[in-house]
């Protein structure tokens, strides 16, 4: 097995969504890595200390805007020079464009959403929980290039010290891959860690009762180190922004924390959740779905409770 | 300006996977994926704007298929092509955008529009792949959409904020369910669709094959969670969440 992975990279730093997918396949055997972009050859160490065999660099001015098609170019090039068996993707908004365009330009299989994968009587199978997790399916590939995004926040990093050796990519870009332009280039607008990077969240739903009382959720994910999150029902009331929505069509996250502090636990919502470590829901009503699947769950009044909490989480960890 | 909207047709209600052939069940009623409804209304606004044009719909899947079309119709839509063949029934990415992607050769259109995912298959990638078929740029996620000047330019959300794309025409989009609210079909739109053309084309039309390059090999039920506590607050609550936190290591 021959695997190359998509190493995503922003502001700088390999994320950590494509360090923990390195780190499974290097687990599963030889692991190569790939950066595409502009001024990225200062990633390579980060990529060899996380368990990259080689690391392939398509440095190239024309490759900065993270745009999905430029990056397809550089892959299919390389999995046809390498001759990669395999291509590993950390979910994204780009991975996923980037996963299937390289499908289609490779007549490739791609299976996605993947939380895990393995090697079974010699061939690859990909796990992949299904229909808001309720069945989980084995997937397998045909011939040709296997290609495999997963879920973010599926594995984590590990540090092996590692270094890698490196090698220009080919860069060269198709006539369509050039006719789309980044006007503007998104830069994290909310403090703090990203939702799919972040250890801990802690989100909000329409139980908290109006967008002012969103200040008791920023006060304990301060408290804990985390990140806010709010469900669609928040979002579409106008309390709090989009981009921190989680669920269907949201964001979907894993952290080793997740505290839902007046969330109903719907459908929408917990299909972006649930695969996180460590579930605690604070709700008023005592069946509200989201008890169904919450490690600890505390029925009582938000403002009382988590209030309450913040104070106490922040006498543990000394501030 | 000539506008495709790929959309999908997808089971209605609660969704289940038929054990024996390991496929989605689709014998029951289907409905058009409410994602794509908002790709039907990006549709109509953009042509709209332009001062007219066409709006074909594109889709793939059996042959009832064209009750949820229909409904894409009442909204505004002017027609639509059905690919609907036995052969077609287990295709995968790759197959789903050769076959799309053949329609979408034969109309020729300015702008493609998908929806954000298919509600069934939890699939959000299509676009790219027929986009990469077509060779023309693709923008995802689109949240706000301005098609001018030969232009798509669209204003996306991604991880770390928003970014603006522009893509020159013709072009690829999928839309975000934030972009607009799909309109509901007036008593004029439905009676008005059922005398709309809808095409119908088996893989022979477009000489083309579906196929699938992934394959489902099992099915398995999910590990049940471990312990859980469900306490009422008596006042102590926070002090006990605290205590539960720091023995999981959580502090």
């Amino acid at each position: 097995m021959s695997t190359l992975v998509f190493l995503e990279h922003h502001d700088g730093e390999i994320q950590k969504g494509a360090l923990g997918v390195l780190a499974k396949a290097a687990q599963l055997g030889d692991a190569s890595g790939v950066l595409i972009g502009s001024g990225v050859r200062s990633l390579t160490d980060q990529a060899g200390k996380h368990g990259a065999s080689k690391v392939f660099v398509a440095d190239d001015a024309a490759l900065d805007a993270p745009l999905p098609q430029p990056r397809v170019d550089v892959l299919a090039s390389l999995v046809r020079d390498q001759g990669f068996d395999t291509v590993l993707f950390a979910a994204s908004v780009l991975a996923a464009d980037v996963a299937a365009g390289l499908a289609a330009r490779l007549d490739a299989g791609l299976n996605w959403d993947l939380a895990d994968l393995a090697e079974q009587d010699g061939r690859l199978v990909g796990k992949r929980p299904a229909l808001g997790d309720s069945v989980f399916v084995d997937v397998g590939w045909g011939d040709g290039p296997k290609l495999a995004l997963f879920r973010s926040g599926t594995f984590d990093p590990v540090e092996t010290g590692g270094s890698a050796q490196v090698e220009d990519a080919t860069v060269s870009l198709e006539e369509h891959s050039k006719a789309a332009t980044m006007i503007e280039q998104a830069h994290a607008e909310s403090e703090g860690p990203n939702l799919e990077e972040a250890e801990v969240i802690v989100a909000g739903g329409r139980g908290l009762g109006g967008p002012e009382n969103f200040t008791l959720v920023e006060e304990l994910a301060k408290a804990l180190g985390g990140a806010v999150g709010a469900t669609r029902a928040v979002v579409d009331a106008g309390w709090y922004p989009y981009s921190t929505q989680i669920g269907q069509t949201g964001k979907t996250v894993a952290p080793k924390l997740y505290v839902a502090c007046g969330i109903s636990g719907a459908i929408q919502h917990k299909v972006g959740m649930q695969s996180s470590g460590t579930i605690v829901a604070i709700n008023k009503d005592p069946n509200a779905p989201i008890f169904e699947f919450a490690d600890f769950g505390v029925v009582g009044d938000i403002h009382q409770v988590v209030p309450k909490l913040t104070e106490l989480v922040r006498e543990r960890r000394g501030g | 300006m000539k506008i495709a909207v790929c959309v999908k047709q997808v089971p209605e209600g609660t969704k289940r996977i038929d054990r024996a052939t390991m496929r989605l069940d689709r014998s029951g009623e289907g409905a058009l994926n409410g994602f794509d409804a908002h790709a039907v209304e990006e549709a109509l606004r953009v042509k709209d704007a332009a001062g007219g044009g066409e709006i074909v719909l594109v889709s793939m899947g059996p042959s009832k298929a064209a009750d949820a079309l229909r409904k894409a119709l009442a909204m505004g839509a002017d027609r639509s092509v059905l690919v609907t063949d036995d052969a077609a029934a287990g295709a995968d990415l790759v197959g789903t955008s050769r076959v799309l992607a053949a329609v979408l050769e034969r109309e020729q259109p300015d702008l493609v529009l998908f929806g954000q995912q298919a509600a069934d298959a939890d699939g959000a990638v299509l676009w790219s792949a027929v986009a990469e078929r077509l060779r023309r740029p693709v923008i995802s996620q689109v949240a706000e959409l301005t098609v001018a000047d030969g232009k798509a330019r669209g204003k996306r959300q991604t991880e770390f904020g928003y970014d603006v794309i522009e893509a020159t025409l013709p072009a690829v989009v999928a839309v975000s369910d934030a972009i607009n609210e799909p309109r509901y079909p007036s008593l004029k739109g439905i009676m008005g669709a059922k005398s709309k053309p809808q095409e119908t084309l088996t893989l022979a039309d477009l000489g083309v094959e579906a196929g699938a390059k992934t394959e489902v090999l099992a099915l398995s039920d999910p590990p049940p969670r471990g312990d859980t506590t469900k306490i009422e607050d008596d006042g102590d609550a926070a002090a006990k969440l605290v205590e539960f936190l720091a023995e999981r290591r959580l502090l």
